[in-house]
C-alpha cells in the first residue's frame, strides 16, 4: 500500500435518475484493478460507502436529470469539482429515460400513478451536459470496465481521456464478426460511438446504439442500409429512438 | 422520558435512494419510517409503442445490478404473451445465467453492503488494508459469478444475447468446462463464506409475518412456478394481483402491498422458508452451521439466508453445467416468434424477492399495456412494520446506536430502489 504524503486526488461517485449499473461496474473494477484505490481518495460513494464527503476534485456523476430539484443538486456538484464526469449512458445521452420523451408528460405520469399523478414532479428527462458543463464523458450502457479504468488513468495525469469517435463498425471488423446486415438482422454500428469491442454484435444481436452517435455520422447512408435490409420507417425510428430518443427530439427528427 | 431524533437522509450502501425517520418525544414514538426519495423513472409507461423485441433490452435497465432477472423476468411475460416454446437448452442456460446473477448480486449485498457494518467500517475500501483475503475473496467470487454471465449472454449488467426466444449466442463446451472447474475451485471461497457469516453476532429480533415466494415441484424455484405464501395460499402467477394488491401510502413512499396481513416479506429468507426441503444439500448444511432452521423469523437474517442461497447456486451450477455438457452443447438461434396479438405474465425470484412482469401485445407484436412489481415494493410494509416493532424495544440504547441498528435492518432487506418503476417521491422531513 502506498503511504505517500503526496495527497491523493478526492474522487466522489453520485447518481441521480438510473439503474446504478455503471457504479456497479466502477466497483467490478477493483477486481482487477485493486491499485486504484492507492491512487485516489474515495470521499463519497452512496452505493458503496457511508462516506459524504463534499470536498473533492472529481465527480463522477450517473444519471439523468428528470426533475426541477436535481438541477440544483448537480449544479452543487458542479461548483465544487474541478472535473465533472459523465459516467454512462444516462449522463452522457439520457439513455431510456428519455423515451418518456416521446409520449406527452402527463399522460406518462398518469399512466403509472393514475389518480396521484400530480405528486410526482417530472420533466422531459436530459443528459447532465443540458444542465451544467460536463469536463468529460464515459459513454454506454453500462460503461465499459477497462475504459472506466483508462479514463480515469489519463484524468490523473491531465490527459484528455480516450473516448474514441469512429464507430463500431471498425471494431466489430477487428474481431472478424460477420456482419450483421448479412445475417438478417438490424445494427446500429455504423453510426454509434465505438469503445464497446462490440460486445453485442460479437454476442449475436445487433448495436442497439447505447454508446451514442459519433460525430459526423453518414445517416443518410445509415438510413439507405436499414431501407434495404427492408425496414419500415417505424421499424427504423424505433431503432434510432431506443438510446437515442433524447438526440433525436432535440435534433427535431421525431 | 425517551427522546430520539433519527434522520438518516440517503441510507449509504443501498441501491437507489432512501430515508429513516423516527421521533421519540417523551418515550412515545411519533413516527418512525422508511422513505423512498428516488426519481420516478416510468418504465411502464414508455416501453408502450415499443417492439416485443426491444422490451427485455429496455426493461433491464430498471436495475444495473439484477439486470438479469429482470431481463429473464421480461422475455418470459412476452414468450408466453406470443406463446414462444424454448428449446431444452435455452432453458438450462437461462437457469445458468440466473445463478450467475444470484451470486453475483448477494455477493455484493452480503460482502460490500452488509459486513463493513459487522466489521465497524464505512465500507469495504478500509478492509483492503485490514482484510486483504476476505476482500480479495470477495473480489473473486465476485468476478467469477460476472464471468459465469458474460459466457452466457455477453455480460452480466444489461445482457446483450438474452432475448425472447433464448439466446443469440451458444458457449461452447470448452468454455463450460473451464467454468466448471472454476466453480468447483470456488467451494472453498463459498466455505469461508459460511464461516465468515456464521461467526457474525446477528442482532436478535424476530416479528411473524407472512412469506411469499415462487415455488415449483422439482426444483428450488427462481424462473417460473406458482406464487405460495407461507399462510398457505397458492395462485398461478397470472394471478400475481392477488397477491400484491398495490395500494398508496398517502403520508409517504411507494405502492405498498398486501396479502393476508398488514404486510408481507419476500426475497432470500421468504425463499428459504418457503422451498427450504428443495435447497441441494450443501446449502442445507450451510443453513445449519448458519444456525437456521424454517421458519426463521428474523429479518436481519435475509443476509444469511443469502449466504445459504449462494451455496446453492454455486452447487446447481456444476449440475446444469454437467446436464449441458452430457447432453452435448448444439449451437441454437433463438426460438422463432410468430407475431400475434397476446397478453402474458413473467414471475421470477430474483436477488430481492418475486418479480412480475406484465405485457399486452398488439397483432403487430407493439406492446400497449406493461405492469412490472418489484420485491422491494413489496417489502417495503413489511420494513416498516418492522422499524414500528423493533424501535420501541431499543428506546433506551443511544441514539447513535438506535440509528446503525436501523440502518442495519434497512441493509439486510437489500432493498433495491433504483427498481423505481413504481416508486414515489416523498417531501424531506
Amino acid at each position: 500500500m502506498s503511504k505517500s504524503s503526496v495527497a491523493k486526488p478526492k474522487v466522489a461517485f453520485f447518481d441521480f435518475a438510473s439503474c446504478e449499473g455503471c457504479q456497479l461496474t466502477v466497483v467490478d473494477s477493483l477486481q482487477t484493478h485493486l491499485d486504484l484505490l492507492d491512487a485516489v481518495e474515495i470521499v463519497n460513494f452512496r452505493e458503496a460507502a457511508t462516506l459524504n464527503g463534499w470536498d473533492f476534485d472529481i465527480a463522477f456523476v450517473e444519471g439523468s436529470i428528470t426533475r426541477p430539484h436535481d438541477e440544483e443538486r448537480l449544479k452543487r456538484i458542479r461548483e465544487q469539482a474541478k472535473i465533472l464526469v459523465a459516467l454512462g449512458a444516462c449522463a452522457d445521452t439520457a439513455c431510456v429515460n428519455a423515451l418518456k420523451n416521446l409520449q406527452p408528460p402527463d399522460e406518462v405520469r398518469r399512466y403509472v400513478y393514475g389518480e396521484h399523478a400530480d405528486w410526482y414532479e417530472t420533466y422531459a428527462a436530459r443528459p447532465l451536459s443540458a444542465v451544467v458543463k460536463v469536463d468529460a464523458v464515459i459513454p454506454g450502457c453500462p460503461i465499459d470496465q477497462e475504459e472506466f479504468v483508462e479514463v480515469v488513468k489519463a484524468l490523473l495525469v491531465g490527459k484528455k481521456p480516450p473516448i474514441p469517435d469512429y464507430p463500431v463498425c471498425v471494431e466489430c471488423k477487428l474481431k472478424g464478426n460477420v456482419c450483421m446486415f448479412h445475417i438478417g438482422k438490424v445494427c446500429l454500428g455504423p453510426v454509434t460511438r465505438a469503445g464497446c469491442g462490440a460486445i453485442c454484435p460479437t454476442y449475436g444481436d445487433g448495436c442497439e446504439g447505447c454508446r451514442g452517435i459519433i460525430p459526423h455520422p453518414n445517416e443518410n447512408a445509415m438510413e439507405e442500409v436499414l431501407d434495404e435490409a427492408g425496414l419500415t420507417l417505424d421499424d427504423i425510428m424505433h431503432r434510432f429512438t431506443m438510446f437515442n430518443a433524447y438526440r433525436e427530439v432535440e435534433t427535431g427528427k421525431w | 422520558m425517551t427522546t430520539l431524533n433519527v434522520n438518516v437522509h440517503y441510507v449509504t450502501r443501498i441501491e437507489g435512494h432512501g430515508n429513516i425517520v423516527v421521533d421519540v418525544k417523551n418515550g412515545e414514538v411519533k413516527e418512525c419510517r422508511f422513505e423512498v426519495v428516488e426519481a420516478p423513472r416510468f418504465f411502464e409507461a414508455f416501453v408502450r409503442g415499443r417492439p416485443y423485441h426491444e422490451i427485455n433490452h429496455i426493461t433491464s435497465r430498471i436495475c444495473g445490478i439484477c439486470s438479469v432477472g429482470h431481463s429473464t423476468t421480461s422475455t418470459r411475460a412476452t414468450e408466453k404473451a406470443l406463446g414462444v416454446e424454448l428449446s431444452e437448452q435455452a432453458w438450462l442456460l437461462r437457469k445458468l445465467n440466473f445463478h450467475g446473477e444470484i451470486l453475483d448480486s448477494h455477493v455484493l449485498h452480503t460482502y460490500y453492503l452488509v459486513a463493513p457494518d459487522f466489521l465497524g467500517v464505512h465500507s469495504v475500501i478500509p478492509l483492503v488494508e485490514t482484510h486483504r483475503e476476505v476482500v480479495e475473496r470477495a473480489l473473486r467470487l465476485k468476478k467469477l459469478a460476472r464471468d459465469l454471465c458474460a459466457m452466457i449472454s455477453g455480460r452480466h449488467t444489461h445482457p446483450c444475447a438474452l432475448v425472447v426466444g433464448g439466446f443469440t449466442h451458444t458457449p461452447t463446451e470448452r468454455e463450460l468446462r473451464e467454468m466448471r472447474e472454476r466453480l468447483v475451485a470456488a467451494r472453498a471461497d463459498m466455505d469461508a463464506t459460511v464461516d465468515l457469516f456464521a461467526s457474525l453476532p446477528w442482532p436478535q429480533f424476530e416479528r411473524e409475518t407472512e412469506y411469499v415466494s415462487l415455488r415449483k415441484e422439482d426444483e428450488y424455484a427462481f424462473i417460473d412456478g406458482v406464487v405460495v405464501t407461507s399462510d398457505g395460499f397458492t395462485y398461478p402467477i397470472e394471478d400475481y394481483k392477488k397477491v400484491t394488491n398495490e395500494y398508496l401510502v398517502p403520508f409517504s413512499t411507494a405502492k405498498w402491498t398486501k396479502h393476508n396481513r398488514e404486510s408481507y416479506m419476500v426475497g432470500a429468507l421468504a425463499r428459504f422458508n418457503n422451498n427450504y426441503e428443495q435447497l441441494h444439500p450443501q446449502a442445507k448444511e450451510a443453513a445449519a452451521r448458519l444456525g437456521m432452521k424454517p421458519l426463521v423469523h428474523n429479518p436481519f437474517l435475509n443476509t444469511a439466508a443469502q449466504v445459504v442461497e449462494m451455496v446453492h447456486s454455486l452447487e446447481d451450477s456444476i449440475r446444469i453445467i454437467d446436464e449441458l455438457l452430457s447432453r452435448g452443447v448444439r449451437e441454437e438461434k433463438p426460438a422463432p416468434v410468430t407475431v400475434r396479438a397476446g397478453e402474458g405474465v413473467g414471475a421470477c425470484e430474483v436477488p430481492r424477492g418475486v418479480l412480475f412482469h406484465h405485457y399486452v401485445y398488439d397483432e403487430k407484436g407493439i406492446c400497449l399495456e406493461a405492469n412490472c412489481i418489484i420485491p422491494t415494493n413489496q417489502n417495503l410494509a413489511n420494513l416498516n412494520a418492522d422499524i414500528r416493532a423493533l424501535v420501541p424495544q431499543i428506546l433506551d440504547r443511544p441514539q447513535e446506536q438506535v440509528r446503525l441498528l436501523l440502518e442495519v435492518l434497512v441493509r439486510a432487506y437489500d432493498p433495491c430502489i433504483s427498481c423505481s418503476t413504481h416508486f414515489l417521491k416523498v417531501e424531506f422531513v
